[in-house]
């Protein structure tokens, strides 16, 4: 088994009476790239806040290498964080800004110089030693701000939403920057967003939280083929959430028609959350005999790089369906969905997660 | 379009009127009338002899004295300042401005009542001493001297130094304190290297409102430096309501704002005035 870099046990956390994180328990292990990812007022911010000490949890241990770190103040903790909105010194430039830690820590000049200039190459600003805070860019700031964490050589590094100030072009290539860095670097990162997009394409583990709750932790694959719960499918991309009916194994019943699936061991004619992706919802001709449900067409969208739609099923159901290929408003069609493509999920069971309202999450069933 | 743009200057003009007028009949003409008394004497023929009197022993012995007092006094206002702002900063509550205005309570009040209060509480037989003397404690005697003098002079122009520094320390980003806590900083270290560094400019703001109408006191010496202890404000007012003599008051007036104009020229290369007005 690989070592954990930080363990969480039981963080219980609340402001002004409401709790924020509701005893949570988290394990990272060394060298991976984890993403704590949620909608705002899940508990992520909270949650790294007291990982780099800016916050201490009313219950609970925080764990570094194994070490009970729980009142340990920041600047003695073994680890750099990259702020939301950089956070850079406005009274110093560039080099000034990357040196603080290195001088705090009363290295040589040769040394810090040294390492100004590799972290300023490693972030692609060669030659921007001089430069005034106020002249960068967001893009640049933001390369600043990992630069002056990452020559301290932390063995964690916390970053809270860092892209989030960046337009659209900018944040896919730092998305790219990120990568390269955790691996050229080989630490730990612990990252903080909001957009889902970002989680899947970093990260090799996502925490998917909700009021103050780990939804799912799993693989970007894992949670986006095999999310647990509706709110982790509706999050983590567009769903159709069905309530259904496990028939028997392999057998489930959706809107009243039977479809094959893959998933077992649920019971007989247990209810069941059905999730199914837009895009593998396929949409046939009317007299299709492969078709299972009979809908018209009601939505369509065009989108780039393909067509959103929608197809109201004979009771009412609207399905999102994405797909190359257009159907016309009016059309009439049958949908069919490929057995592995049916995620299958136990209905809600503890009151916090009743306490999530499906109906509204998942669009109107 | 000629026409409209000439129409709206004169309009603006109009709007401007006011403020002129003020400031020619309440700033500028008694100006002039000082530096016309400071050039003439007392027959109205011209001399330097007011201007230079400003430097014969006794009046400059009062400005040094001043400029002593008023800097010692600055000093202790920002010393006192810097942990009263950091702690307001601290205090996340939302009755914040409360705390503030506890501070600013002093300044509604008039100064003189202010300085005679002191009076009265350090007065040789004043309430200090007899609640010492009921304890049994030595009395303390420092009326009539510099040290009541400071007293005063800090009591009455710290609010003057808090407002601007905790204004420029609570613009300051938590996450920028926090930045350097987090590359391993301690308090003194982030203090040193962060906090101070961006909080100049509310420093500057402070010492200009403090420094200033500390070196030009009159009656917080007056009244608390027995009468004996002439600072350069006490001459002045001694030469234009005692002597009479208003040509030689002016000629010490005009070399002290002369002085002052010089004082804030250097503290605004450190930076802009305008930036920061606080009050």
């Amino acid at each position: 088994m690989e070592k954990q870099l930080i363990d969480l046990i039981n963080i219980t956390k609340s402001f002004d009476g409401e709790i924020v994180i509701d005893d949570l328990t988290l394990h990272i292990r060394e060298n991976s790239f984890v993403t704590l990812l949620g909608p705002s007022g899940c508990g992520k911010t909270t949650t790294l806040r007291i990982i780099g000490g800016f916050a201490s949890p009313d219950k609970g241990q925080v764990f570094f290498n194994g070490e009970n770190i729980t009142d340990m103040p920041p600047n003695k903790r073994q680890l750099n964080t990259v702020f939301q909105k950089y956070a850079l010194f406005p009274n110093m430039n560039v080099a000034e800004n990357i040196a603080f830690g290195l001088k705090i820590k009363k290295k040589s000049k040769e040394y810090i110089n040294d390492k100004i200039k590799y972290a300023l190459k490693l972030v692609n600003l060669d030659g921007y030693e001089k430069r005034s805070i106020e002249a960068l860019s967001g893009g640049q700031q933001q390369r600043i701000a990992i630069a002056r964490a990452i020559v301290n050589e932390p063995k964690l590094l916390l970053l809270d939403e860092p892209l989030g100030a960046l337009d659209l072009k900018l944040r896919q290539e730092m998305q790219y920057e990120l990568i390269r860095l955790k691996n050229e670097l080989g630490i730990t990162f612990i990252y903080v967003t909001h957009d889902q997009e970002e989680a899947l394409t970093m990260s090799d583990t996502i925490v998917v939280m909700n009021q103050g709750y780990i939804q799912q932790m799993g693989t970007p694959e894992q949670i986006y083929n095999e999310p647990e719960n509706a709110f982790v499918a509706t999050f983590i991309g567009d769903s159709n959430i069905i309530s259904g009916k496990m028939i028997d194994d392999y057998l489930v019943e959706i809107l009243g028609k039977k479809f094959k699936c893959i998933d077992a061991g649920f019971g007989k004619n247990k209810p069941v959350d059905v999730v199914i992706r837009p895009e593998d919802v396929i949409l046939l001709d009317i007299n299709d005999d492969r078709g299972i449900l009979d809908g018209v067409m009601t939505h369509s969208i065009f989108k780039g790089e393909m067509y959103e739609m929608e197809c109201r099923t004979n009771d009412g159901f609207e399905w999102l369906v994405h797909s190359t290929v257009l159907r016309e408003v009016g059309e009439n069609v049958k949908i069919y969905v490929d057995p592995k493509n049916i995620q299958i999920m136990n209905k809600p069971q503890s009151d916090d997660e009743k306490a999530l309202d499906i109906e509204e999450l998942s669009g109107g069933i | 379009m000629n026409k409209k743009r000439s129409l709206k200057i004169n309009k603006n003009l109009i709007y401007v009127m006011p403020y002129t007028i003020w400031m020619f009949g309440f700033i500028i003409i008694p100006l002039l009338f000082i530096i016309y008394y400071s050039f003439t004497n007392k027959a109205g023929a011209f001399t330097l002899n007011n201007i230079f009197a400003f430097f014969s022993p006794v009046h400059f012995k009062s400005f040094l004295l001043s400029v002593k007092l008023a800097l010692i006094s600055t000093i202790i206002c920002i010393l006192l300042s810097y942990p009263i702002a950091l702690i307001l900063k601290n205090y996340k509550l939302k009755s914040n401005s409360f705390f503030i205005y506890i501070f600013i309570l002093p300044m509604w009040m008039n100064s003189l009542l202010r300085i005679f209060a002191w009076l009265t509480l350090l007065e040789k037989k004043g309430i200090i001493n007899l609640v010492l003397s009921f304890f049994r404690l030595p009395n303390i005697n420092i009326i009539n001297t510099e040290y009541a003098v400071i007293l005063g002079l800090v009591y009455n122009f710290l609010p003057f130094m808090i407002l601007p520094i905790y204004n420029s320390i609570i613009k300051i980003d938590d996450n920028t304190i926090n930045a350097a806590y987090d590359l391993g900083a301690n308090f003194f270290d982030t203090f040193k290297r962060v906090i101070f560094p961006l909080s100049i400019p509310g420093m500057v703001s402070g010492i200009a409102m403090v420094f200033i109408p500390a070196l030009t006191t009159i009656i917080i010496s007056y009244f608390l430096g027995g009468g004996e202890m002439l600072l350069i404000g006490n001459v002045i007012e001694q030469e234009f309501i005692q002597t009479n003599n208003w040509n030689l008051g002016s000629g010490i007036s005009l070399v002290l704002i002369i002085f002052i104009f010089i004082t804030i020229f250097i503290s605004s290369k450190y930076y802009d005035l305008e930036d920061e007005a606080v009050l």
